[in-house]
């Protein structure tokens, strides 16, 4: 039991008395200007986008040394839990190692397969050149909005609704731009809703995040749920900010109308993403240098 | 007696502050170092911990509610409006959240204090994860009318760390609190 602290009460000062009584009335203003400045940003979500990108950049060179030291896999409870399951996994891992020897060896093949079929048909590998390669420097870890903060801005050609991914997948797309970092909305965020296909037969459907680090996958046509566990969502491209074909997501469980799954690349795994330009802008000029050599 | 976590600290302050006589707590450390600490947990969305879900305690309100627990009195009560706002520029949430909520929570404490001036480690705790659970779902709420969605289950293993963060928040409140009082200049 600790000591109660000693008597705080003003006594007969009346600038006491009158200093706590401002106190608690700023206190009381406090929450109404909290409340007011909600209703700003409720109503327009980019109100005070300008202080955040300030306040980012401010500290973007600490979090940039601090990122540098993060390895492979720091997300928190993966820290925590590697402790206790290290053996069992470790020979999962190489049962799991030997199954994946045997699958490179099949896809080696299929690339081939695919190279030549594509050479027959003329077409090209659509490679995007990327803006920018920059580590993810945090998140919003504690908030349920789920935002990271990317190490590169408008200085180094980021711009608000350009792809971030990784060499796993997607992991979300710039939402404010900073003088050299910016805010990604992760695909993992409530907010964010992706155009995606079954990678096999193509169905159509939209994975919105649930905040809670999976993905909703909701079927673009309602009818007979096609998803089974395992499949894998792959970006379908329409809309024009994805590109078609990047991996996403692996249904884990099935609902109703559509199915959960887990997003292939976790942004804490990550140490380097690749800022790609708004794919349907890229194809215009492409189409427009068409035109103009014709 | 330390706990052998943090013998090591202390065995290097002790020196640090050795002649006691004549000598007074450095007023500048004295009174900066509650704000910095809370300004600093208020940066943990700048570490390095990125998660696809909340999971992170928000260290910044832990360390508001552990001061304000250990030494009533030492923030003004208007303290949630200033740490709240540097607060809103780093968690994502929508801009005004944490000023309104953690302006309310300084005000809730200071009831909190008044009706129990004598508290133990159960007490604290106790009101402390209260407080936490309140804060998480209101912030969530928040949230989600600011355009989420985010359904309330969500919340339920940030909800347990971050009570089980406390006193590991508390602890590094206390031993900040006396490093800042160490008598450092002469008088």
């Amino acid at each position: 039991m600790v000591s109660a602290p000693g008597n705080r009460r003003p006594g007969y000062s009346r600038r006491a008395q009158y200093g706590t009584f401002f106190g608690y009335l700023i206190a009381l203003g406090g929450a109404g200007i909290g409340a007011a400045l909600l209703f700003v940003t409720t109503n327009d979500t980019a109100a005070f986008a300008g202080l955040r990108a300030v306040a980012a950049d401010g500290v973007a060179p600490v979090s940039q040394a601090a990122a540098a030291g993060r390895t492979e896999s720091q997300s928190l409870l993966a820290v925590i839990g590697g402790y206790f399951t290290r053996g069992s996994r470790v020979a999962q891992l190489e049962k799991e190692v030997a199954e994946g020897r045997v699958k490179l060896a099949e896809q080696a093949a299929l690339k081939e397969e695919n190279a030549r079929l594509r050479a027959t048909l003329g077409l090209t590998q659509g490679d995007l050149k990327p803006v920018a390669v920059a580590r993810l420097l945090g998140s919003t870890s504690s908030s349920t909005r789920r935002f990271a903060t990317l190490g590169a801005g408008a200085r180094q050609g980021v711009q608000p609704g350009m792809v971030v991914r990784s060499p796993l997948g997607v992991v979300g797309r710039v939402l404010e731009v900073g003088s050299s970092s910016s805010k990604v909305l992760l695909i993992t965020d409530n907010e964010s809703s992706i155009p995606v296909r079954r990678a096999e037969d193509g169905v159509q459907a939209y994975a919105t995040g649930r905040g809670d680090g999976t993905l909703q996958i909701k079927l673009a046509v309602s009818g007979l749920n096609p998803f089974k566990k395992g499949d894998a969502i792959v970006t379908s491209g329409s809309g024009g900010l994805f590109r078609p074909g990047e991996a996403v997501a692996v249904v884990v469980s099935l609902t109703v109308d559509g199915a959960i799954a887990r997003p292939l690349s976790d942004p804490g795994m990550t140490e380097f993403v690749v800022v790609e330009p708004v794919y349907d802008e890229v194809l215009s000029a492409e189409a427009n240098k068409l035109q103009a050599g014709i | 007696m330390p706990s052998p976590l943090i013998a090591p600290i202390t065995d290097v302050l002790r020196d640090f502050g050795k002649p006691r006589i004549n000598r007074a707590p450095s007023p500048i450390l004295a009174v900066s170092l509650p704000w910095l600490l809370v300004m600093v947990g208020s940066l943990s969305p700048t570490w390095p911990i990125i998660s696809s879900a909340p999971l992170v305690p928000p260290f910044g309100f832990l360390l508001l509610i552990a001061w304000q627990q250990l030494r009533p009195g030492l923030f003004p009560i208007w303290a949630g409006l200033p740490l709240g706002l540097f607060d809103d520029l780093y968690s994502g949430q929508p801009f005004g959240s944490a000023v309104m909520l953690w302006s309310l929570t300084m005000l809730a404490l200071e009831f909190l204090e008044v009706r129990f001036p004598w508290r133990g480690v159960v007490l604290n705790w106790l009101s402390a994860g209260g407080i936490i659970t309140v804060y998480l779902v209101l912030a969530l709420m928040v949230a989600n009318a600011g355009g989420g969605s985010a359904a309330i289950s969500v919340l339920v293993p940030q909800i347990l760390l971050s009570i089980l963060a406390y006193p590991i928040a508390a602890r590094l409140v206390g031993a900040i609190d006396r490093f800042r009082l160490i008598p450092i200049i002469t008088v």
